[in-house]
């Protein structure tokens, strides 16, 4: 008879799960056959890395040629990368044109660039303001010496004409940052001001440049820069696309920006007041740190796009480091199918480390700041 | 001063309109200063270098070649109409990219979300490489790793003798309607119109019975099966006319510039990379209760993705994938560098350059960039207004 | 108030609703439903109750195939739920369920709510299946706000819509997953009052809930589970007042105070 009422007298054992629905076997069954439709597809995509990935891995490693003066080798052993192509020419795309003898004041530059940056973003690094102010204010000028060059100083000048290469990149990305940023915020606070032409003025601003290609922005600083300033004053070549970055990336940061300043919530704003703050006060003490520690992740990311979108600057004769690759491609002593292919697979991989590393820490520091959150 | 009035001024200098009032002022006067100077070093620099300031030059003959233009261009052609060509190109790009790319884009998307691990994979590994990588790098890839290296028209690759494939370009056979092309083409119309009706009439059945129609089958046959069964019975809708080989060159056919490929190609897998995962976060946005209330109520998988998730999903789906689109449109200015004529490289580029006439058409360059964008902004903020899910 | 009467010349569940039968049911490797044996008359009303993890969700879950157990068998009227889809399909439709984040679709109306599944799967006409969830709105005392979208209502309203969306499929089971536990204690009562109703007229109901004075009221036996296993079992008011198993007074202690 069924039971109505029932008391339990022992526990009931802990059984291990029957075979099929845990283990190895059981993964495989549950994520790769679970129906006729996915074995197909399992089936079908291993056949094809099966047979495609020893391929690419020779061709990078054991097919490829390591070293050579010329490109006659790589010419006639079509089957592999010329990697000796790139190890040749890696002071050119380091550097472009730079004279041999400054080049260490690039490699300073970037040394210092680097130390900065790590503090900045060393989430337990001490005293980070001092950091900030440092990268933000003081780096730029003292890159703009090194680079350039000045007779105070005694170091030559070197004309941005012949700058090239890998650095440049880092260059522009890192001045359309760090020129963006500033200029994000005021065009962020400016579009959420109560002030009718504050207003008007940051949104015209920030949409007319998201609407347009970055590189009608380009051509419009490169072309119409010189001709709405005096002659006496006019720009370097390299400070035209440079402009053009900041104000592009300044657009795409004030919109990040934004969206931090409104999720931060209507309480903060109202207890900073509450507190007798004024507006400068209310904004750098309470709600801009707040907000930039929100969009961090955000502004990572305008980062990843801002040095993707620093290989446009070859448009307006600026030599970044696709285009120092693409030169190079051309060098007739080294012309060659797989030289070009190898070029453009070795900048892909160079492009691809950086940008993926940043989006893991960006993914990383968006991680750290969700547990502080709740 | 007698201090009453003193008071009178600081409080009135104290009283926040006011402040706000003179801020904005002075924040005008400034703007306005700029522009000013700006302007008027403009005017002295172009008259200086001989520049054109009016638009005169829309009239000019512009005397390069395009080579290729969807509307009539000569040698006589003035820079206004190469001002259209361009911008034609660029449509162009736009309409044949959009739909490749959101298809793509939504396989990937919901690949991602496959149960199959192979597969989710796969994915996975395809939108973070795409997605980390330039697209101009892209685009010189395919254009001259791999286009520019194809065979010399004489030595074409081909498939069957109809397609050729070498390094000015893909020709496919070109569809030239014969005389019975009317019935094919009344045929088509004929199997929309059938196959609306037949959606409407099933439509009105289910509400009036609750009986339910093969509606898709039904369609897909109609406008698959009628005109090729119209032109079995009435003759070849299309004769073909193949590329032939004439001289250094290839003749005839449908020519697809490598160029066009090049942006073509690049554009699409890049920008479904990007769609991907807008998909995928869209569904995933979707509340699992959702799918499981559906079960509970006895819906199988496919009425459940069509009835409730999908239709949710796509609230969340559209405003970032309308971006991606204008994306598409922004991005293809990229053509300067592979030679794709399109309206950035005609009008911002030869026609700059040949007329110097920097101010005017970077204003009209950027001008319908902007139309473009402000167009796509309220469409979909028309949109957003009408499909919004209703709250309190 | 038990309606069924037991006796020892006669099984009383002859004619059950649902039989669990050594259910087992893991993830992965965690043992969530220990030798589940239990079976639901018609008409009955079971509440189940126990701590939280202790299986009560994933067991109800199992009823509608939301959930699969590895081993044992579940019949529910009378169907075996096997992976057979038709099957599952089967139960389904006559096995109705109320969740604790309610689940309506938020893109359709109130009444689009009720009258999707009989339209698509009952393959009722449209007026039919308006008129049909017309009255059970009614029954709910919702009915003013058939045209309002989910979001648009209280939390509440929306339990007692969700409610009447599950019987629009006239089910002849109905499960309820803890569904007062997301409303605001002001509308508890709602929803608890319409549950009651429902109870009154038959139906039969697996309730997991909190709500120890619905059970009292409405139950005709009170499941308690921990640990993945069934502790104890009894009518309504010996198990509240005489519980036998010390982890069901250990639990009824920290829950009833």
């Amino acid at each position: 008879m069924e039971l109505l009422a029932y008391v339990r007298e022992a526990p009931e054992p802990e059984d291990p799960p029957p075979t099929l629905t845990s283990g190895a076997l059981a993964w495989a069954r549950a994520n790769l056959f679970s129906s006729p439709g996915s074995s197909l597809i399992t089936i079908g995509f291993l056949a094809l890395i099966v047979y495609l990935l020893p391929q690419l891995a020779a061709w990078a490693t054991t097919r490829a040629v390591w070293s050579a003066t010329d490109g006659a080798v790589c010419r006639q052993d079509q089957d592999g990368a010329c990697w000796a192509f790139v190890i040749a020419k890696w002071d050119y795309l380091r550097f472009g044109s730079y004279p041999f003898a400054e080049r260490w004041r690039v490699n300073v530059a970037e040394a210092i660039g680097a130390v900065l940056i790590v503090w900045l973003l060393w989430t337990n690094a001490p005293r980070r303001a001092w950091g900030a102010l440092l990268f933000f204010v003081v780096y730029p000028v003292l890159a703009v010496i090194l680079l350039r060059g000045s007779s105070l100083l005694g170091l030559p000048i070197v004309d941005s004409l012949l700058w090239g290469g890998v650095f440049v990149s880092l260059l522009t990305a890192a001045v359309g940052i760090v020129f963006s940023l500033p200029l994000g915020v005021l065009l962020a606070l400016g579009r959420r001001s109560s002030l009718p032409i504050v207003r008007l003025m940051s949104v015209v601003f920030i949409e007319f440049v998201r609407g347009v290609p970055l590189i009608t922005i380009l051509f419009m600083a490169n072309n119409l820069l010189p001709l709405f300033l005096p002659e006496r004053w006019a720009p370097d070549r390299f400070l035209r696309p440079l402009a053009g970055i900041v104000m592009f990336s300044a657009a795409y940061m004030a919109e990040e920006v934004r969206g931090g300043l409104q999720s931060l919530g209507r309480g903060q704003y109202e207890a900073a007041l509450a507190l007798g703050l004024n507006y400068l006060r209310m904004m750098g003490l309470v709600i801009l740190p707040q907000a930039l520690t929100l969009v961090i992740p955000g502004i990572l990311n305008n980062f990843i796009g801002l040095f993707m979108d620093t290989t446009l600057i070859s448009a307006v004769g600026m030599t970044d480091f696709l285009e120092a690759m693409n030169n190079a491609i051309k060098d007739p002593v080294w012309a060659g199918p797989t030289i070009m292919v190898t070029g453009y697979v070795f900048a892909g991989i160079f492009y691809f480390s950086c940008c993926y590393g940043m989006a893991r820490y960006s993914a990383h520091v968006e991680r750290i700041l969700a547990k502080g959150r709740n | 001063m007698d201090p009453a009035r003193g008071a009178k001024l600081s409080t009135w200098l104290n009283d926040q309109r006011v402040r706000a009032a003179i801020y904005q002022i002075l924040l005008t006067a400034f703007i306005a200063a700029v522009a000013a100077l700006a302007i008027y070093n403009a005017v002295i620099n172009m008259r200086a270098r001989g520049i054109p300031t009016g638009f005169g030059f829309w009239n000019e003959v512009a005397g390069f070649d395009i080579n290729l233009h969807l509307i009539r261009y000569t040698d006589l052609s003035t820079y206004g109409q190469a001002f259209w060509v361009g911008l034609f190109n660029t449509l162009l790009i736009a309409v044949i990219c959009v739909p490749l790319a959101t298809l793509l884009g939504f396989a990937i998307g919901v690949a991602r979300l496959s149960p199959n691990w192979l597969l989710s994979r796969l994915a996975f590994v395809y939108t973070s490489v795409l997605r980390n990588t330039p697209l101009l790098l892209l685009l010189l890839f395919w254009y001259n790793a791999v286009l520019k290296s194809l065979p010399s028209p004489r030595q074409s690759i081909s498939i069957g003798e109809v397609i050729f494939l070498n390094n000015r370009g893909l020709y496919l056979p070109m569809p030239v309607p014969t005389e019975q092309a009317v019935w094919f083409a009344g045929a088509v119309v004929t199997a929309l119109i059938v196959a609306a009706g037949f959606h409407g009439w099933a439509r009105w059945r289910q509400e009036r019975t609750g009986a339910q129609a093969p509606v898709s089958a039904v369609v897909v046959a109609m406008i698959i099966g009628l005109p090729m069964i119209v032109s079995a019975a009435a003759g070849a809708p299309f004769a073909f006319n193949i590329a032939k080989l004439s001289g250094f060159n290839l003749k005839g056919g449908l020519q697809i510039i490598p160029e066009l490929a090049a942006l073509v190609v690049g554009l699409v897998v890049f920008t479904a990379a990007f769609i991907a995962e807008i998909v995928r976060a869209g569904l995933l946005a979707v509340p699992v209760g959702q799918s499981e209330a559906a079960a509970a109520l006895g819906l199988h998988r496919g009425l459940m993705m069509k009835l409730i998730i999908i239709p949710q999903a796509m609230r969340l789906i559209t405003p970032p994938l309308t971006s991606q689109y204008l994306n598409i449109v922004k991005n293809s200015s990229l053509a300067v560098f592979i030679g794709y004529p399109d309206l950035v490289q005609i009008f911002a580029g030869t026609v700059l350059n040949q007329t110097q006439a920097a101010v005017q058409v970077m204003a009209i360059t950027m001008a319908v960039y902007l139309v473009i964008s402000l167009a796509v902004a309220l469409a979909l903020n028309f949109f957003n207004a009408r499909y919004a899910l209703k709250e309190r | 108030m038990s309606r069924i009467i037991a006796s020892p010349d006669r099984d009383p569940f002859a004619d059950a609703a649902i039989r669990f039968a050594g259910v087992h049911k893991w993830y992965g490797s965690f043992h969530v439903l220990k030798n589940i044996n239990l079976t639901v008359g018609r008409g009955e009303r079971i509440v189940i109750c126990g701590p939280s993890g202790s299986g009560k969700s994933t067991l109800i879950r199992c009823v509608n195939r939301l959930e699969q157990h590895q081993r044992g068998s579940i019949v529910v009227d009378g169907v075996e739920l096997t992976d057979d889809v038709i099957r599952i399909d089967e139960v389904r439709r006559d096995v109705g369920m109320v969740f604790q984040s309610f689940n309506l679709f938020p893109h359709l109306t109130i009444l689009e709510n009720c009258t999707l599944a009989p339209i698509w799967v009952r393959k009722m006409p449209r007026r039919d299946a308006d008129e049909l969830a017309i009255k059970l709105l009614t029954r709910v005392k919702i009915v003013d706000q058939a045209h309002k979208y989910p979001g648009q209502l209280s939390g509440g309203q929306q339990q007692r819509a969700a409610i009447a969306r599950a019987l629009c499929m006239t089910p002849r089971i109905m499960l309820f997953d803890e569904p007062t536990s997301s409303l605001d204690p002001e509308m508890v009562k709602e929803v608890l009052d319409t549950m009651t109703e429902l109870a009154q007229e038959g139906m039969t109901m697996i309730v997991v809930t909190h709500e120890m004075g619905f059970a009292r009221q409405v139950a005709d036996r009170v499941v308690f589970m921990d640990a993945g296993e069934i502790v104890e079992m009894n009518a309504p008011a010996p198990f509240f007042d005489h519980p036998q198993h010390v982890r069901t007074k250990l639990f009824l202690s920290q829950i009833l105070h």
